[in-house]
């Protein structure tokens, strides 16, 4: 409790303390970390509850990406009709996925869902109508109303965050409700969840229509976030991303996508922004490969601390 | 109560279980014992519903369940219990059994409110624990539990679906003289209020517990009926028990 205090307290003061010292730039760049904690946030409901080794997740952040900048380059701006309608588009994406990929298990199951999220790729690629392989380059991001100019970087963080910290409630409700007691019993023992009485498919379908729908709503926020959209939002790398993150930060944590967004795009940001001197000297072009460090810092996670810096810090696991 | 006809499943060229055709009244104790790689496992898991029956007829109460999925048959009631352990092992005894609970009381389709809130979940959880000899353990995570507890787990979260007929893939599997004199006092207490469908290698449990005996061999049924004709039975001594009951 003490914690998510402070790091809520933490994440509301961060751009009173830009503004302070005049870094706005990092106000935009927190906002797009949070926006990833939330597709994150989305695929550990899956992955790291569920159990469900989804390599797809990108398709349902790109789908909201697309429906959100869709809506707003026909003029529809409105946040309130274009991030519910990215939300249901993902969410009916995700149910059809998942209704065909989850007869699969294992390596099948990963494949299947990569395959579905590359279909997409392709065809968001041939859209010619909305940019195809170019992208989309929106006019504004989505209106608010209420007097909330989603334009001003501050309210935008300050919206990103209150969605963010309401699906961690909603995440946290879940996971102790019924439904996410069957749920991490199904990742525990499968057979047993069945044999004991309950339909493992329709639970684990549930599972993955919710994810999608958040991962829907990330979507949105990022084409906001960027006035821009493009097919790579879509692209199997970015499903992997999404799954680092995870790891990193901790599956099956309520934290765990929120630390390792934020770990994997500081580090990033880090390794391109600040050069070590003695390491140019080795490498000079070290920075432009940063996912090397990323690799790094990865592989020592997965070795020594497999339930991610999340299950460093507290040792304990959420479910 | 329950009626095989004809079931039969292969597994590529090998014949798991064949045409066999069995009867389990209501009530009583019925023993299917066998030879190990006859086909008892294989035969439980048709009759649960976890594997396709690929030709004969299964019926439950009357009704027909060849086709029906495990969950359906599970809230029919007909439940069963694993030879190998398959518990929830980083899930407390009680949590365990609530689990079991909450599948049969309301939809679990419920994503807001809190389990813990839900008392009589784990009161019900409680007395199950209780039925088998759990009482002491509930806070336990199940991982922690020793061999015969984890056993006794096993029983409970076939029984806690409250089932009519409950299938019993050895249950004393592993277990000690001791350990298992305990599961066949459960076994003898629980058969006043269910069926039992038990398979076993311990003949001494066997003829202790059961009514009937029906005895598996190469996938068919060789020889079914009372503990006396089974124990008298030429072709089942041949075939299977052998010295060790004739001695």
């Amino acid at each position: 409790m003490k914690r998510t205090a402070l790091a809520l307290a933490l994440l509301i003061a961060f751009p009173l303390a830009m503004l302070a010292i005049d870094h706005l730039f990092y106000v935009s760049f927190a906002s797009r970390v949070l926006i990833y904690a939330i597709a994150a946030t989305s695929l550990n409901l899956v992955l790291g509850y569920g159990g469900m080794i989804s390599f797809g997740h990108a398709a349902f952040v790109g789908a909201g990406a697309y429906v959100a900048s869709i809506a707003i380059a026909e003029g529809v701006t409105s946040a309130w009709i274009g991030w519910p309608a990215a939300i249901l588009a993902s969410a009916l994406l995700a149910w059809v996925i998942g209704a065909i990929s989850l007869r699969t298990r294992g390596v099948y199951f990963i494949m299947i869902t990569l395959a579905f999220a590359q279909m997409m790729f392709y065809l968001v690629n041939s859209m010619k109508a909305y940019g195809g392989d170019e992208g989309l380059t929106l006019p504004q991001r989505a209106t608010l109303g209420f007097g909330l100019n989603l334009g001003n970087e501050v309210v935008f963080y300050y919206v990103v965050l209150s969605i963010l910290a309401a699906l961690l409630y909603a995440l946290h409700r879940l996971v102790h409700s019924r439904f996410g007691r069957v749920m991490v019993a199904i990742r525990e023992n499968e057979a047993r969840v069945e044999a004991i009485g309950f339909p493992v498919y329709r639970y684990q379908l549930a599972c993955f229509v919710i994810a999608g729908a958040a991962g829907g709503l990330a979507g949105a926020l990022l084409a906001s976030h960027g006035k821009y959209v493009n097919p790579n939002v879509l692209h199997w790398v970015q499903s992997g991303t999404l799954m680092i993150m995870v790891i990193l930060g901790g599956l099956g944590h309520l934290w765990g996508g929120v630390i390792g967004a934020v770990a994997l795009l500081v580090l990033e940001h880090a390794i391109a922004d600040y050069p070590i001197p003695w390491l140019a000297q080795v490498a000079p072009n070290y920075q432009q490969h940063a996912n090397l460090g990323v690799g790094l810092v990865l592989l020592g996670i997965v070795l020594f601390a497999p339930q991610g810096i999340a299950g460093l810090l507290s040792r304990k696991r959420h479910a | 109560m329950l009626e095989l006809k004809g079931v039969s499943k292969r597994f590529g060229g090998v014949v798991a279980t064949d045409n066999v055709s069995l009867q389990v009244a209501e009530g009583e104790v019925h023993a299917l014992i066998g030879p190990n790689g006859a086909g008892k496992t294989t035969l439980i898991a048709q009759i649960s519903g976890s594997l396709p029956t690929d030709s004969g007829e299964i019926s439950f109460l009357g009704n027909p369940i060849t086709k029906a999925k495990q969950y359906e048959r599970v809230r029919a009631g007909l439940a069963r219990s694993y030879q190998i352990t398959s518990i929830f092992r980083r899930f407390s005894v009680l949590d365990n059994l609530a689990l079991a609970v909450q599948a049969r009381s309301g939809s679990s389709f419920s994503f807001w409110r809190p389990v813990a809130a839900e008392a009589a979940l784990f009161e019900e959880a409680r007395s199950i624990a209780g039925e088998v000899g759990l009482a002491e353990k509930v806070h336990s995570l199940a991982a922690t539990l020793a061999h015969g507890e984890q056993r006794a787990l096993e029983l409970g979260l076939a029984l806690a679906t409250r089932p009519k007929l409950v299938l019993l893939d050895e249950p004393m599997a592993g277990m000690g003289p001791e350990e298992s004199a305990r599961i066949i006092e459960l076994v003898g207490r629980v058969r006043a209020k269910l069926t039992v469908l038990l398979v076993e290698h311990d003949m001494d449990a066997v003829f202790r517990l059961a009514d009937r005996i029906s005895v598996l061999v190469n996938g068919r049924i060789i020889a079914s009926g009372k503990p006396e004709a089974i124990r008298a039975d030429a072709e089942v001594r041949r075939a299977y028990l052998g010295d060790e009951v004739a001695a």
